[in-house]
């Protein structure tokens, strides 16, 4: 049943290295062939969905500033109606919690779905290679491009490419920055010729990082440099569906005639047609069986297919399958490990939903003045504090303070405060009590901070000290 | 330093760096040129070691950093007392060929910091020197001025005297009406800038304690208003003698205080910095108070204690109240 996959020795020859020595061996440049197919059409739409999103939630404006706006000189982060200072970094990293679970739980189902079809790095790259394909031509004219000697028509076709790349680019670039700095007046800054330095140097580092990213770099970053590459091979069980060659099928490969008898020619269903090698973005061979530098993009599958139907084959031989289908034996797709990730998942939405809807829009900090006490003039005992009170909402508000602690305790100064929108006022407090009314020397006061309108209340507490009482 | 220590510090570090030099060379010839299968030879728990060349990148960047070094030590005052070359640090003021406060010319952190400060002075300066040329009640009427007041009230002031600039034990309440010093515009910056030293004399030794009892109940009751405490033993008539020949000279007659001493009034027990009650009054009177306002000159200087100045005068006018930070 097992026919083994003849070995190839790939060691490289003799005297291959001479007496330098090169640490990486030479990049050989891929070559992309143009292919149809289904996967191809949902990674298309993913990606031009995502795209939309990229491009276009920068532009939307609400309550008059920019709808999603990362204010970092002001620590505030806007997105639409909320605004979310830095107190709410908890909330992010929730955030960071179910995407990583959210990774987890695709991952251990259906191996590399985030680098073959949403990861910016291969998002980006496929553009870039649609450019090269509109620009140079298909596949066998590049590699005929690149050998052949300069030449006004390859210079202007290289030209084209590039330019093509440095404008989404810097596209790319200007809407990455414009999510830090609102991007209409950051366009007109820069058309205008006002912009300050740093702005230059932000868009011009994003824009060739963008250039260096998908026009040079590719599958480098993927086989050498992404960690997640490595993290994703690691969570693969024998249930996870991989991009997979089926041997049992395809083996002995060869060419045969069309409409051969493949019974009588003892080969297998691969006709050896390289086509799968040829389409992929990381130029790998699948029937290798599974690599690291395998992205699970699935372009060897489609063309495959499109070559079992040339043939009449039934489709598949490269297909999404998992170890004990290849095995003989049935996945069970509903695993412990799987299960676990999606109820950490769903349950980490819910915890973060709930902590988000029960935010408070306001803050209250309580800082104690340094000196113990003192002695007002009515001749009772006070603690100076200072509040910080800050209205993290869009709006401006009226806020009523309070202090409990025991019945005697007293304020002394304005109850009611006035907070603009997005603003934060230190206010200096006393508060006070008769000496014989004190229940103790030191004792926990709360301050209390309400808005009757929209049902907002915060606590902050702190001491009241008076001097010993025998 | 001393010439010995300088020396020390030099041949240690160039001789290190030289060392350094001479190591990663020597040990680069008994390399291998290219990659190979054979191993080192140890063998660890079955783990073994290919004998391997060195990164090239990875030597360079181990040369780079010895040349940084060098470079470095060249141009930073980091060899004993070699001053280092970098240019730019002969003056604190190139234009005016002001001098660094230590004499000396060369980059050093603390000349470095020197310049910071002139920067951040010629930057703000002019925004107190704006406020200084005008008259301090003018100035307690400008918005922008006293918010400019009620910082730097809070990084400077409010430690002793309270977020609310109400004080507290041994420190003076700014915003109401009671002022030991006086409370015109002038005698607020005079405060400030010149600090004030409170001279309230010990009379436990001339008195003793029943006669500083006895005053301190003729302060309390007569002077003061207050009931004295149940059951002390105290004759306010002798007190009131004893008042008329220690006390007033600085307190006056009637107990109104004298500004140009610093001597408080008496008559309004609320506003004492150091208590009220009978036991207080006899602690201060025994002891005597040395309370001291330091002077802010040396750290502020004229133009900021001026905009203060307006900021604390404008905390006791009722007409106009306060700037809220």
């Amino acid at each position: 049943m097992n026919k083994q996959i003849p070995l190839q020795n790939i060691t490289p020859a003799e005297g291959q290295y001479d007496d330098r020595v090169d640490l990486y061996a030479p990049h050989e440049k891929i070559y992309t062939r143009a292919f149809k197919g289904l996967f191809r059409s949902v990674r298309m739409a993913g990606g031009a969905l995502l795209f939309l999103i990229f491009f276009g939630t920068v532009w939307l404006n609400h309550s008059g500033h920019q709808a999603v706006w990362w204010n970092l000189p002001e620590r505030k982060f806007y997105i639409f109606g909320s605004t979310f200072w830095p107190q709410d970094f908890i909330l992010l990293s929730g955030l960071l919690i179910i995407a990583a679970f959210g990774l987890f739980f695709i991952t251990v189902y259906a191996g590399r779905i985030w680098c073959g079809y949403t990861c910016p790095q291969s998002v980006w790259t496929w553009l870039f290679m649609w450019c090269e394909k509109i620009t140079e031509g298909d596949r066998n004219q590049r590699i005929r491009l690149d050998h052949a000697p300069v030449s006004a028509n390859k210079l202007l076709r290289k030209s084209a490419k590039h330019s093509l790349w440095l404008a989404i680019s810097l596209a790319t670039a200007l809407t990455f920055v414009g999510y830090f700095s609102p991007i209409r007046d950051l366009c007109s800054d820069l058309l205008s010729g006002q912009a300050d330095g740093w702005v230059y140097f932000w868009i011009s580092f994003f824009t060739l990082a963008t250039y260096g990213n998908a026009g040079w770099l590719r599958e480098q970053v993927c086989i050498y440099m992404c960690p997640y590459a490595r993290f994703q091979s690691v969570m693969f069980d024998k249930n996870t569906l991989t991009v997979t060659y089926d041997p049992r099928r395809g083996e002995p490969r060869g060419a045969r005639k069309r409409n051969a008898d493949l019974r009588s020619q003892q080969l297998g269903d691969c006709i050896d047609c390289t086509l799968c090698v040829q389409v992929c973005p990381t130029g790998i061979d699948i029937r290798d069986g599974l690599q690291v530098e395998c992205i699970g993009c699935a372009a060897c599958i489609d063309v495959c297919n499109t070559v079992m139907d040339k043939m009449a084959y039934p489709r598949g031989l490269i297909s999404y399958t998992t170890e004990q289908v290849l095995a003989g034996q049935t996945s069970s797709t509903l695993r412990p490990r799987l299960l676990g990730y999606a109820l950490v998942l769903v349950l980490m939405i819910g915890l973060l939903t709930s902590a988000f809807l029960n935010r408070s829009l306001a803050g209250l900090d309580v800082s104690r003045d340094r000196m113990l006490f003192r002695e007002n003039a009515e001749g009772r005992i006070e603690n100076v504090y200072s509040l910080s009170v800050m209205n993290k909402d869009q709006v401006d508000h009226i806020y009523m303070l309070e202090a409990k602690g025991w019945p005697d305790l007293q304020w002394q100064g304005s109850r009611q405060i006035r907070v603009a929108a997005g603003d934060r006022l230190n206010v200096p407090v006393a508060l006070s009590s008769a000496l014989e009314k004190m229940p103790s020397t030191t004792h926990e006061v709360t301050f209390i901070l309400r808005e009757t309108d929209s049902n907002t209340q915060v606590e902050a507490m702190s001491r009241f000290i008076g001097p010993t009482t025998r | 330093m001393s010439t010995f220590w300088s020396l020390y510090v030099t041949v240690l570090t160039l001789g290190t760096l030289v060392a350094l030099t001479w190591l990663l060379f020597a040990t680069r010839k008994g390399q291998r040129k290219d990659l190979t299968e054979e191993t080192v030879g140890h063998d660890f728990d079955g783990i073994e070691e290919y004998d391997n060349p060195l990164p090239k990148w990875w030597f360079v960047l181990f040369l780079a950093t010895i040349v940084f070094s060098v470079g470095y030590l060249l141009l930073y005052p980091g060899l004993g007392n070699w001053r280092g070359l970098l240019p730019g640090y002969e003056y604190l003021d190139a234009e005016k060929k002001t001098g660094f406060s230590d004499g000396q010319q060369g980059w050093t952190a603390v000349h470095e910091w020197e310049r910071e400060v002139a920067r951040a002075e010629a930057r703000f300066g002019p925004l107190f020197a704006k406020y200084a040329a005008l008259p301090v009640e003018q100035v307690a009427e400008d918005p922008q001025a006293l918010k400019m007041g009620a910082r730097l009230f809070a990084s400077n002031c409010s430690v002793c005297h309270g977020s609310d600039a109400k004080g507290g034990y041994g420190f003076p309440n700014l915003t109401d009406a009671d002022w030991r010093w006086g409370g015109d515009a002038q005698a607020i910056k005079t405060s400030i800038l010149a600090g004030r030293q409170a001279v309230m004399p010990p009379w436990g030794a001339v008195l003793g304690e029943q006669g500083v009892r006895d005053v301190s109940a003729y302060v309390l009751t007569q002077l003061g208003g207050r009931p004295l405490p149940q059951g002390t033993k105290a004759d306010s008539l002798a007190g009131q003698k004893t008042y008329a020949t220690m006390c007033v000279a600085c307190h006056g007659p009637q107990g109104k205080g004298m500004p140009v001493l610093g001597a408080p009034d008496l008559t309004h027990p609320g506003a004492f910095i150091y208590g009220s009650s009978l036991a207080q009054l006899q602690q201060s009177i025994f002891y005597g108070r040395q309370g001291q306002m330091p002077a802010q000159q040396a750290t502020q200087g004229n133009d900021r204690v001026h905009v203060l100045a307006a900021y604390i005068y404008s905390l006791s006018r009722p007409e106009k109240p306060a700037a809220p930070q």
